[in-house]
């Protein structure tokens, strides 16, 4: 029944089928054009370069709580393990990042010498000057490719998508389910931070990946100007990445993911390779997660392993849920919303809050008000904040009292019809 | 009047003093102390050796008395004749000195008369060590235990005689003991044959002590030889292959270039140096200059020079190899000779088998106590997770909530004892009343939605260990064991266990029994396991689910503050400390299968056992030993999805 109405609804249009997507994309295509024209980089420069960051950063936010939302909200896997995903995208595009950059400091300073230096010396030197914080001086297997932008802009892809993969297939094949995945893909986060925390994993242990925000070769461009570039691109993959979310969660193939969120035993009993399914969706969050993280880092400057502790997994899952899950635009609010007002919060911009007896200074005290928040929104909002845009479609809509769309009890709801 | 006569005695006295001093250099102390009188003035560190010895051989009586005074500063040289005597000081120009023959007081005397020796720390030293042979004596036991010790720190050879002749007459029985093995231990170093240091060696044959191995190892060094002819000899160890581990190529090239029977290598950094010395005209060798930017290059310019005669020729790989083929290399005994070598290497091989199974007993121990650090933290889990089926997140800042329970007590009440007492049950009360508050407000309303469950917990976990920090800040705070359980419980040098981990695992031991009683043998732990079997049939028997559900979920909680005490004494408190045990902890229930406490037990063996066992196959790295730790477990749950001990029938499906 459900195949004969997913292909029904196939024959429309992307745009007919989730009239969301157009207005998604042009609000953010107005936003984009917004900042460029308010930046200083290319326009009359309302906003500071470092808030422009922090917006391109956002954009990279919303799109790892797009891949959360696909796979917590519209399948049902709640993974802990997504920021591990997005850290190592972070992690590849840094590697090449440093590398270049300090291939041009090392050249720049061998360049004085006698003798026109070896591809050994330079190597050595590079490898002196990136690993010197930890001890070594030799490039540990793990760089092999760190000299080549096309490798490294692959393994942004490939690296997250076989762990995803890999770890996927083990988990899946063996029915791991639930809290039991939940738990496991957060033991994967844990295990991986822990092991990138030790100083001979060949990435500078806690230290991380620094200097990102140089683009090497670009050295003469002001920050300014790069800052807005990765904002395009930050919007630009944000855009795609909705396009491809709302492009999987139509259709027929949406409808199963969606089964198998609400009852798994069921769809593998009409025949449907549950497996396969919820393999693809983790693995394509898993690239889609990476993705962001390699956009992102280059904003930020520096990756270091705190960065995949499962506790920023966690508040990916916050932000999801914040802004309501079983909707892709709400991902996007959630994490825009809340990672903004996070760092209103933290910043020290927000004014304490005299109490008489104790002043409450939100540096301090906004994770406690998040964490309360977040159990607010789990007992008494489920929809989160997308929820609110169901209390004005609901006015719009023809009322069928939630009757079933079809004559039997698995037939098609409104509510589905409507998604 | 009187006064009068007090001066003429004094004065008489002076007058009978001035004798004595003539009396004084007959003695035999008093010759030797002056036949070395220079040297002694002298004072140098280089030059003191032999007075030192002089004294501590001479068999004197007066020489420790001489020793001892000479080294607390109280040692003077009358200047004219050259004589010494100790003194004290009257006030700060005069002495009362004494004869070193008698320790006789000889009179008063003006200080400008003497010199006083002030030997350096260097020399006390020395001093000191030669004191020890009379300190061995000493009728305090206390005083012997001290030269003991010094001797153990920096045994000399005189030592050894020292020892010997006052073994036989030591009464205490544990000095007895250490004279007897630090006389063998000496023997090794020191004794005169061979077969004395090989019966010596042997003696020790299986002990364990640090000081045994301190002792043999030296012996058995070897270092490696280079010769072109075959050599013999006992002295030989072995013929070892260049290339091979113990002798790397580049160590074996070296070996020949110092014995100057080989041409040296030059390096890159060299070569490249020597290309820079030799820049004509912007080439090099005609070489282009720009073009010496690859090895390959560079060895050219090299070469070319080198025909010129302008640089040393380099050893080219196939010489190189050549070259060592010519020669043989030995591994030679250096520390001792031949026989007593073997006989150490022999008694070394026997101590370090019987090393390893001993560390393999102390892994056995550490594993054994990290498993009852697991447990603990994994008992509270087992019955919210196991028998409710309630995750958690929030249970590791259950178990911070418990330890700084026990730190704020500690603030209050000083006696350590006493606060430990206070701060388990009120730990257990602190965390029981915020599991009830939680279950209350939170939970009850998500049962049957595991998943939302555990984002809220998460929430207020996120929140907890925020106020935590607030309140407590990000510094660890201390939470102090009582002094009983200071130390630890040693078996010989490689296996102990702190006390601290026996308490912990008593703990855990306890809980255990605590658990099986509540839930086999109590009215609670029936309508517990009614409840979690099937809530609408409890009901209907007359038993309040709500009411059961609370209680149970509270008890958990409170076993997690007692938890957090326990391992608030084992590690530091700090706001993030539950989060560290979190995931283990979950992982153990899980290992161990959900909804039975000898899984939880045996998970925690498994873990622990697992995580020590890693260390030690690499004991530098305890974060790559949880790595892999994880990654096995993540593993394991593929073949055992539902633990080791995996429930069967419809509990399962509860």
């Amino acid at each position: 029944m459900s195949e004969l109405s997913a292909g029904a609804f196939r024959r429309k249009p992307l745009v007919v089928q989730y009239p969301s997507l157009l207005i998604f994309l042009g609000l953010l295509a107005l936003f984009t054009l917004g900042v460029t024209v308010l930046s200083e980089g290319f326009g009359i420069g309302v906003i500071s370069t470092s808030f422009v960051k922090t917006l391109g950063k956002t954009l990279c936010l919303c799109l790892v709580a797009l891949a959360m939302d696909l796979v917590w909200g519209y399948c049902g896997i709640l993974s802990l393990g997504h920021m591990a995903f997005f850290g190592i995208g972070g992690y590849a595009i840094g590697m090449w990042l440093m590398y270049a950059r300090t291939e041009l400091i090392v050249i720049e300073s061998l360049a004085g010498q006698a003798l026109p230096p070896t591809a050994q010396e330079i190597s050595d030197g590079i490898a002196t000057q990136i690993f010197g914080v930890v001890g070594a001086s030799e490039f540990p297997p793990i760089w092999a490719f760190a000299h080549s932008l096309p490798l490294q802009l692959a393994a942004v892809v490939l690296v997250p998508a076989l762990l995803a993969l890999v770890f996927g297939w083990l988990a899946f094949r063996s029915r791991v389910t639930g809290v039991y995945l939940s738990i496991l893909t957060q033991a994967m986060t844990l295990a991986l931070s822990l092991y990138l925390f030790q100083n001979d994993s060949g990435l500078r242990g806690n230290n991380g990946l620094s200097g990102l925000q140089n683009l090497p070769g670009l050295g003469d461009v002001p920050q300014s100007v790069v800052s807005v570039w990765f904002l395009w691109a930050s919007a630009l993959a944000l855009g795609l990445g909705y396009l491809a979310c709302v492009a999987i969660v139509s259709g027929k193939f949406g409808s199963v993911i969606r089964a198998i969120r609400d009852d798994e035993a069921r769809v593998r009993f009409l025949g449907y390779p549950v497996e396969a399914y919820k393999l693809f969706i983790f693995t394509f969050t898993a690239i889609l997660a990476g993705i962001a993280g390699a956009l992102y880092y280059p904003q930020a400057g520096i990756v270091n392993p705190a960065e995949i502790a499962p506790i920023a997994s966690i508040y990916l899952a916050v932000w999801v849920a914040i802004g309501g899950r079983g909707r892709l635009y709400g991902a996007v609010i959630g994490a825009a919303f809340v990672s903004l007002l996070s760092t209103w919060f933290t910043g020290g911009q927000a004014p304490d809050v005299n109490l008489g007896f104790a002043t409450i200074q939100w540096v301090d005290w906004w994770t406690v008000l998040l964490g309360l928040s977040f159990v607010a929104v789990t007992l008494f909002a489920p929809k989160g904040i997308g929820g609110l845009f169901d209390l004005i479609a609901a006015k719009r809509s023809p009322d069928r009292h939630g009757a079933d769309l079809g004559p039997d009890p698995g037939a098609l709801r409104e509510k589905e019809a409507n998604e | 009047m009187i006064w009068y006569f007090r001066q003429l005695a004094a004065g008489l006295a002076c007058l009978l003093a001035l004798p004595a001093f003539a009396q004084q250099a007959e003695a035999p102390i008093q010759a030797l102390l002056v036949e070395y009188g220079d040297i002694i003035a002298k004072s140098s560190r280089k030059t003191i050796g032999p007075a030192i010895d002089a004294l501590a051989n001479s068999g004197l009586p007066q020489a420790q008395t001489v020793l001892e005074r000479w080294q607390a500063k109280e040692m003077w040289r009358n200047k004219e004749t050259g004589l010494f005597v100790f003194a004290e000081e009257v006030d700060r120009d005069t002495l009362r000195i004494f004869d070193f023959n008698d320790e006789g007081e000889i009179g008063i005397a003006p200080d400008d008369d003497f010199k006083q020796l002030k030997p350096n720390s260097g020399i006390r030293g020395m001093i000191g060590a030669a004191l020890v042979q009379f300190q061995l004596i000493d009728p305090d036991p206390e005083l012997r235990a001290t030269a003991l010790d010094a001797i153990e720190r920096d045994p000399e050879e005189s030592h050894l005689t020292a020892l010997r002749a006052t073994a036989q007459g030591e009464g205490n029985p544990v000095l007895a003991a250490r004279k007897e093995r630090l006389e063998r231990l000496l023997t090794i170093r020191f004794g005169e044959t061979d077969d004395e240091r090989i019966a010596a060696i042997r003696s020790f044959e299986g002990d364990l002590g640090v000081d045994a191995r301190a002792t043999l190892n030296p012996l058995v060094a070897t270092s490696v030889v280079v010769s072109a002819t075959p050599l013999g000899g006992a002295e030989i160890k072995r013929i070892i292959e260049p290339g091979s581990e113990a002798l790397p190529r580049s160590d074996a090239y070296a070996l020949l270039v110092d014995a100057e029977m080989a041409p040296p290598l030059v390096s890159r950094e060299d070569k490249r140096v020597a290309l820079v010395a030799n820049i004509e005209d912007g080439q090099v060798a005609g070489i282009e200059v720009a073009a010496l930017g690859t090895e390959a290059a560079r060895d050219m310019a090299y070469a070319a020079l080198a025909a010129t005669g302008k640089v040393e020729p380099v050893a080219e790989e196939t010489e190189i190899e050549k070259t060592l083929q010519t020669f043989l290399f030995y591994e030679r005994y250096t520390g001792a000779s031949p026989a007593v070598a073997l006989a150490a290497a022999d008694v070394l091989s026997g101590i370090e088998t019987k090393v390893a199974w001993n560390q393999m007993a102390d892994l056995g121990l550490d594993a054994l106590s990290l498993a009852s650090i697991y447990f603990l933290a994994a008992i509270g889990l087992a019955i919210t997770f196991g028998v409710m089926g309630v995750i958690n997140m929030a249970h590791g800042e259950f178990i911070m909530m418990g330890a700084y329970t026990g730190y704020v007590v500690q603030l209050f009440v000083t006696d350590y004892t006493l606060s430990i007492l206070i701060a388990l049950p009120l730990a257990f009360a602190v965390t029981f009343s915020a599991g009830v508050a939680m279950e209350r407000l939170v939970i009850r309303w998500l049962y049957h939605r595991p998943l939302e469950t555990l984002l809220a917990t998460f929430g207020i976990s996120i929140a907890l260990q925020q106020i935590a920090k607030n309140i407590f800040g990000t510094q660890a705070r201390p939470l102090t064991a009582p002094g009983w359980l200071d130390g630890s419980l040693v078996f010989n040098d490689i296996v102990s266990i702190s006390y601290i981990r026996i308490a912990i695992f008593v703990l855990a031991l306890l809980f255990l029994a605590l658990f099986l009683f509540v839930m086999n043998r109590t009215r609670l732990g029936l309508e517990v396991r009614a409840v979690t079997q099937n809530p609408r049939m409890a009901a209907s028997m007359g038993i309040n689910p709500d009411k059961i559900n609370m209680l149970t979920f509270g008890f958990g909680s409170g076993i997690a503050g007692i938890a957090g005490v326990a391992i608030g004494l084992y590690a530091k408190v700090t706001s993030e400390m539950g989060a560290d045990y979190i995931v283990q902890a979950f992982m153990t229930v899980v290992v161990g299968g959900v909804g039975n406490i000898w899984g939880t037990l045996l998970g925690a063996s498994l873990v622990g056992t697992l995580q020590k066992g890693i260390e030690w196959l690499n004991p530098s790295n305890t974060l790559a030993a949880q790595t892999y730790m994880i990654l096995f477990i993540i593993l394991f749950i593929q073949f055992r999805p539902r633990g080791i001990i995996a429930l069967k029938g419809r509990a399962a499906e509860a």
